[in-house]
């Protein structure tokens, strides 16, 4: 079976993959094609190769033929995914609608929802986003404040999300919304679908310390949405947020095992290693600072033993033995993991690295002291560190509350 | 590389830990150690384990054992591990007995190599000399030819699980040697040769090492394991071979050791609450935790590398030995803290994994050499 869609699938991209996209795939923060109404093609042959393999069925491989996917079994999605790898094609299609939403909707959305939404992220015709924080609802995102008042066939949603990461290239946000302020603060929410374009919505950018960012804040001032854009059940919108943050957090902490861990990003690609031999200096064929190389060592070997680890993960999951709440030791371990090597290049380039602009500076040295500061988020968004490790010890090694 | 246990080595795992259990909890360890019986208690112990199949693991079957991997060796060492069990199986299973493996002299395996799965010897090896820290090639010891045979002299330190061994593997250099291509023997000495004395030393963990001296023992080429004199490949297998087994040995004891912090954690009350239910104990055995975690899957990676004859192993054996080292000093000093007064007591068992972390850290190299080795295996 396996075999046979190999062979199948490699013929296919042969005859479908454009010559000029072949070798560019690229690992960074906003880098693929997101779609949506709002979106320009970087290039004639990305807008060939997303129709292509949306017509496919192969941007969201894993889901139903019926909602737009290619109805594959996992086997066959690992495959293909190393068939693009191999090419170093670019994914087709990247983002939330894909990685977040999709996953809820096949699991808690009912048929319309399912037959509506689907079909349009497959195609990369509606670009998502995802709206749950508030300005006072972080950490504690239970006590979520955004109203939604029941009038006839809609709900009347006003309040504000923050963190709503391209919210002003999105068409289609899910928000999370308080439907009732009675009992457990958890029960009275809401998992809701509202369309961007509704009177009412408006967005404005959030600069963060790192300069420019795809975090915005969203409002909401009396915007009408219908009743059935409600998933799963009124007031049951909790248990959707809950697993919706688990393929959250395991993204985030995927985001930092692609390649492998040693000629991972860096500065153009270099490894952490050839950064501090091109900066630092070698004599008889070993870095002169051992200190670094002692720190850059650790750095790598921790990287190889999560990655060592994410695929024991994967491996138990399969097999149904794997411990719940694997996901927040992923998000913990990999995002300080990322943090300590964006600490160690900004060391390595030293002085090189306190550019804000490329103002007699390198845009790679400026590049990794924005990085830097861009990485102390890493511990913060998708849950703070603090919040994993509480999972972790209640859920994972049943510590008493 | 396959990161999961075959249901062959789940199996095994399972079958070792009942064992453990059963015949040699840490009350067990803490008697030996006690009664100053490690090395000359437990053969029968050691006997049943033979019966298990334990001591064959990675001997060949032509020569009676299982011919196994590694991938059966660390479930076993875990197990070990756990119970801080002292029968020589570091020393005679995972070095002495692969050292003869590895060699070419058919007469000695035919002589050794059955016997060692058997469980009727223990063969021991010397991979350290005072002052050399963690460079195992670094060597002193001398073979000169004598006729048709060697004179061997030498002094080789912390040699594992040699007090009650029946013979021991030692390397020496041959004074007439151009180059490193050929200038190690790996000679098989009988503790009761004459011209060999061995005695004991104590070590913080109460486990089982001695020094061997060779003052001008004549051995007959026989004796030697490799024909070609080119023994470093051999004792850089060894030590490989070593290094895992310890690292799967203590991933078993960090588990253990969490596993004693995780119970009390639970059942201790201060303040009228139990003392787990603090956050700042909560995150620090979460931190633990995802030590372990890492350390577990290094420890595998480790094996299926060796396994596979992989390019890297030595660097998977490296970072195996750094992560294990690193988490298993995590654990039991946390563990210590977190006992509190009483973690500090010989009399709690926390202070035995402690101790085993400290020792087992400074085998093979620690963290920091491991991580040096890494870096020049990677050109920086």
């Amino acid at each position: 079976m396996s075999r046979e869609f190999e062979a199948e699938a490699r013929a296919w991209l042969a005859e479908n993959a454009p010559a000029d996209l072949v070798g560019t795939r690229a690992a960074s923060e906003g880098a693929g094609v997101w779609g949506g109404s709002r979106w320009t093609f970087g290039s004639d042959a990305e807008k060939v190769w997303l129709e292509r393999m949306a017509a496919k069925g192969w941007t969201a491989p894993a889901w139903p033929v019926e909602y737009g996917g290619g109805g594959l079994d996992v086997e066959d999605v690992e495959t293909l995914d190393r068939l693009l790898r191999e090419l170093q094609m670019p994914p087709p299609l990247v983002g939330f609608g894909l990685t977040m939403l999709g996953p809820t909707l096949l699991r808690f959305g009912n048929e319309q929802q399912k037959q509506t939404h689907l079909p349009r992220v497959c195609r990369g015709v509606v670009r998502w986003c995802q709206g749950y924080s508030e300005p006072d609802a972080g950490s504690d995102l239970a006590s979520l404040q955004m109203k939604a008042v029941r009038d006839g066939d809609d709900f009347v949603v006003s309040g504000t999300k923050v963190w709503t990461s391209y919210a002003d290239q999105s068409d289609w946000i899910f928000v999370l919304v308080r439907t009732s302020s009675e009992g457990r603060k958890q029960e009275g929410i809401t998992f809701l679908l509202v369309d961007m374009s509704s009177p009412g919505v408006s967005v404005s950018p959030i600069r963060l310390i790192s300069g420019k960012s795809p975090f915005c804040e969203t409002h909401f001032d009396e915007v009408r949405v219908p009743v059935q854009n409600v998933v799963h059940e009124i007031g049951k919108g909790w248990t959707v947020a809950k697993a919706l943050l688990e393929h959250e957090r395991s993204m985030i902490a995927d985001t930092f095992v692609v390649g492998d861990s040693r000629g991972e990003e860096g500065v153009e690609g270099d490894s952490l290693a050839q950064l501090a031999t091109a900066h630092v200096g070698v004599r008889e064929g070993r870095l002169v600072d051992g200190a670094l190389r002692d720190e850059i060592a650790l750095n790598e070997m921790q990287h190889r033993a999560f990655e060592l680890t994410v695929q024991r993960g994967e491996r138990a999951a399969k097999d149904g033995t794997a411990p719940g709440s694997m996901s927040s030791m992923y998000k913990v371990y990999g995002t300080e993991l990322n943090q300590r090597r964006c600490d160690l290049a900004a060391r390595i380039l030293g002085p090189s690295a306190i550019g804000w602009e490329a103002s007699g500076f390198s845009e790679a040295g400026v590049q990794v002291g924005r990085d830097w500061l861009r990485s102390r988020g890493n511990t913060i968004e998708g849950g703070t560190s603090e919040v994993q490790l509480n999972v972790i010890a209640r859920q994972i090694l049943e510590l008493p509350s | 590389m396959n990161m999961s246990l075959s249901e062959d080595e789940q199996f095994l795992a399972a079958t070792a830990l009942e064992f453990v259990s059963a015949r040699s909890p840490v009350s067990r360890f803490r008697s030996v150690r006690d009664e100053r019986a490690v090395g000359t208690a437990g053969r029968e112990t050691y006997g049943e384990m033979a019966e298990l199949g334990w001591t064959g693991i990675l001997i060949p079957e032509e020569f009676g054992g299982a011919g196994l991997g590694y991938g059966e060796l660390i479930v076993l060492m875990e197990a070990i591990g756990r119970n801080l069990v002292p029968e020589p199986i570091l020393g005679s299973v995972a070095m002495g007995g692969v050292a003869i493996t590895s060699g070419d002299n058919v007469q000695l395996k035919n002589h050794w190599l059955s016997d060692i799965a058997e469980g009727r010897a223990v063969v021991a090896f010397a991979h350290h000399e005072s002052g050399t820290r963690y460079d195992t090639q670094a060597i002193s010891a001398k073979a000169e030819r004598a006729g048709d045979g060697f004179v061997l002299r030498g002094k080789k330190t912390t040699v594992l699980d040699v007090v009650g061994a029946d013979a021991v593997v030692v390397p020496a250099v041959f004074e007439v040697a151009e180059s490193r291509a050929d200038d190690l023997g790996l000679f098989l000495v009988e503790l009761s040769d004459d011209g060999v004395s061995a005695c004991s030393q104590e070590l913080m963990d109460g486990r089982n090492a001695g020094i061997v001296e060779l003052d001008g023992l004549s051995v007959a080429r026989s004796r030697l394991l490799n024909s070609d004199l080119a023994g470093r490949p051999i004792l850089q297998h060894v030590m490989a071979s070593a290094t895992v087994a310890l690292a799967a040995e203590m991933l078993g004891g960090m588990s253990a050791a969490f596993d004693l912090v995780l119970e009390h954690l639970r059942n201790r009350e201060q303040f009228g609450v139990p003392i787990g239910s603090f956050q700042a104990l909560q995150h620090r055995a979460a931190r633990v935790y995802m030590d372990v975690e890492l350390a577990r899957s290094t420890v595998l990676g480790a094996a299926r590398a060796i396994d596979s004859s992989h390019s890297e192993s030595a660097s998977y054996v490296s970072l195996a030995k750094a992560m294990c080292s690193d988490a298993y000093l995590h654990v039991a000093t946390e563990g210590v803290q977190m006992f509190a007064g009483v973690g500090m007591t010989d009399e709690y068992d926390i202070g035995l994994y402690l101790k085993r972390a400290r020792v087992a850290e400074f085998m093979f190299g620690d963290a920091a050499f491991h991580r040096d080795r890494w870096a020049a295996q990677y050109g920086y």
